[in-house]
């Protein structure tokens, strides 16, 4: 094991893979000679030269439109949006083109591409900068999700978006780059579709992905002081979800509180909610709750934005309650 | 262009007229498209298929000579309005007519139907729904034959409508900055849908939007078939051997409604009239009369047509339709 930061955990998987497939490139505004507006791609233009590594003007909707088109003829893109609040520009493309063309054209094409940049909020970057866009993306079938939460998940479960036949929506938390972790020597990738418990416990489940993972394990940390063992599982994946692990946890502490970054209507925990719901109706002691990002834009103002975001406290507060205890 | 400009130029279009085989080919194609659009708005009338139906009745020299100019492996990628364009690529009227039948024999097995026709074995790209949301993909594909160097072109259609997208733009603008070898053409057939040219555009002269990002252009009537090919041959050997993109605008007129839906009224009966004197069928029939071809065989070739239209409707009719339980093997791929 290796300790690296989240950034070049993801930089390695990119290398890695562009360094076995001439097939794969990166594309994106200041990936290149800029090495990254999040260094994510630093020292790959060098590496592997301008053919490979592609500086694009400011225009997500044609560069994405473009890497689906290399796509179906047989290329295998990474496109990077500086970040995910820009992809709107290119919705189209992504959810008219990019999740529908394999089923127009009877299964003839398929596109094996990623789209990766960072979403979520980070710092007094108000309404426009700072939001949660899984959900939109989840709700199209045709797209796939991924949303890692450490150095470690981030290098395996992009490995295995590069080699997915898929177009693969990969949000990387933004927050998360400085991030530092241990990482397995040598080749590993992560299966898509399969979560993780990344603290074991009996008393309640705490469901998050992405950034909320640091949260929900911090949550966990604060109730184990009170007698209270949380398991914190991430599933890693929210396309597919891997329905089962959460099931399986949530039949064994009997309470599921869902954190997650993005706003209420509609949100992935909805769709978590309902399915644990259902599945785990007679297991369950108390009613699945959802803390999540404040329903409205975000604020710029630094105290009104944190309180629009979920943190530790109000999370304590809320698994308590499903354990009758406050 | 002056009288004596335009001498020079119908010259030498005629120096370069094309064989009574190739002419053959031109008037074979372009025939049995407006045959499989006229049994498919029959079939529609009957209520054998619904949807959108957008029929091309008017424009068939534009797809059947540009697409002349291709090889095989080349691709094409196209609007809603593409069942000419997958014909002269090479597909089949059973695959076409299937597709709109709704059937598992169709080009996407009855899942794409009229706007979404493709073959992945004719390097037919496909047609697409949202207007203008193709064009970046076009530059894709010639970004993906340049990064290969293999040398293949693109050719990207779409109506007038698509000129004010964004969609064009960024598509257009990227195959530019990175010469990309693919030619667009715009085929400019006065309207979108209900709004003519001047209420969507403040220029008539759509190639000029070529201009703005340095690209080749270039400009013409559609209605003969071998003029479209000459023209359009020159943008292809400008992608093929300089890697250079091309804006084409080929002025055409569709003869029927925006789709089956449109009752016509923002134009007049006289322009309609008007406008199908200059029918690109007709046109290229005149051309087999000027290279001597016998009567009889040009009544041969349309027997021909007759016969492969019936027989492909027939398939269509008598084709299964995909069972729901395979639709989800379509959605991801394993």
């Amino acid at each position: 094991m290796r300790t690296v930061a989240f950034r070049e955990a993801l930089n390695e998987a990119i290398a890695e893979e562009m360094e076995k497939d001439d097939r794969i490139f990166l594309m994106g505004e200041e990936v290149g000679h800029y090495d990254g507006a999040y260094k994510v791609s630093k020292g790959l233009l060098k590496r592997f030269g301008e053919r490979r590594v592609i500086d694009t003007p400011i225009a997500e909707g044609g560069f994405v439109g473009v890497g689906i088109g290399a796509a179906m003829v047989g290329l295998r893109p990474i496109i990077e949006l500086m970040t995910w609040n820009f992809s709107f520009v290119a919705a189209d493309q992504l959810i008219n083109n990019a999740a529908k063309i394999r089923q127009m054209s009877g299964g003839q094409f398929t596109l094996p591409i990623v789209f990766r940049g960072p979403g979520g909020s980070a710092h007094m970057l108000a309404a426009q900068h700072s939001q949660s866009t899984e959900a939109l993306w989840a709700h199209i079938p045709g797209l796939k999700v991924v949303m890692p939460a450490n150095p470690k998940d981030a290098k395996g479960l992009l490995k295995s978006a590069i080699r997915d036949n898929n177009p693969i929506i990969f949000i990387e938390g933004e927050v998360l780059y400085a991030d530092q972790g241990e990482i397995p020597d040598g080749e590993y990738s992560i299966p898509l579709g399969v979560a993780e418990v990344k603290r074991p416990g009996t008393d309640i489940t705490l469901i998050a992905w992405s950034k909320m993972v640091k949260i929900a394990l911090a949550t966990a940390d604060a109730l184990a002081a009170e007698g209270i063992e949380a398991e914190v599982v991430d599933p890693r994946t929210i396309r597919p979800l891997d329905e089962e692990l959460l099931v399986e946890s949530v039949k064994k502490t009997k309470r599921c509180l869902i954190i997650e970054e993005g706003w209420p209507f509609n949100g992935v925990g909805a769709e978590i909610a309902y399915r644990m719901g259902r599945r785990c109706f007679d297991d369950l002691d108390a009613p699945v709750e959802r803390l999540t990002g404040a329903d409205m834009p975000m604020p710029y103002n630094h105290h009104l934005e944190q309180q629009c975001i979920p943190d530790v406290p109000r999370a304590v507060t809320a698994a308590k309650k499903l354990l009758y205890l406050e | 262009m002056s009288a004596t400009e335009r001498e020079a130029a119908e010259l030498r279009e005629k120096s370069r007229m094309p064989d009574k085989a190739q002419l053959a080919h031109y008037y074979h194609q372009m025939l049995a498209i407006r045959r499989m659009e006229e049994a498919l708005a029959k079939a529609y009338a009957l209520r054998k298929f619904g949807g959108f139906l957008h029929l091309y009745i008017g424009q068939e020299a534009v797809a059947v000579g540009a697409l002349a100019t291709l090889k095989p492996e080349d691709y094409v990628i196209a609007t809603y309005r593409e069942h000419a364009h997958a014909y002269a690529k090479g597909m089949t009227a059973k695959s076409i007519i299937a597709e709109l039948f709704g059937k598992a024999t169709g080009c996407s097995q009855g899942l794409g139907g009229s706007m979404h026709l493709f073959d992945a074995s004719k390097n037919f790209l496909g047609g697409y729904g949202i207007v203008g949301g193709h064009i970046p993909l076009a530059a894709g594909t010639a970004f993906a034959s340049k990064y290969r160097g293999d040398g293949r072109v693109t050719l990207c259609f779409f109506g007038d409508g698509s000129v004010p997208q964004g969609a064009f733009h960024e598509g257009v603008a990227l195959a530019a900055l990175w010469r990309l070898p693919v030619v667009f053409i715009c085929e400019n057939n006065l309207y979108s849908m209900g709004t003519p040219l001047y209420r969507s555009l403040s220029v008539s002269d759509v190639s000029q939007k070529a201009l703005a990002y340095g690209m080749a252009r270039d400009r013409f009537d559609g209605e003969d078939v071998v003029r479209v090919h000459d023209r359009v041959a020159e943008a292809v050997r400008r992608a093929r051997n300089e890697s250079l993109p091309t804006l084409i605008e080929i002025r055409t007129y569709r003869f029927r409604g925006h789709s089956m839906s449109d009752a016509g009224l923002y134009r007049t009966k006289e322009e309609v009239e008007e406008s199908k004197k200059r029918d690109p069928i007709t046109f290229g029939r005149e051309l087999l009369v000027r290279a001597k071809m016998d009567e009889k065989d040009i009544v041969a070739i349309e027997d021909k047509v007759t016969a492969e239209i019936e027989e492909a409707v027939k398939f269509a009719d008598e084709s299964p339709e995909l069972a729901y339980e395979r639709l989800a093997e379509f959605t991801y791929k394993e």
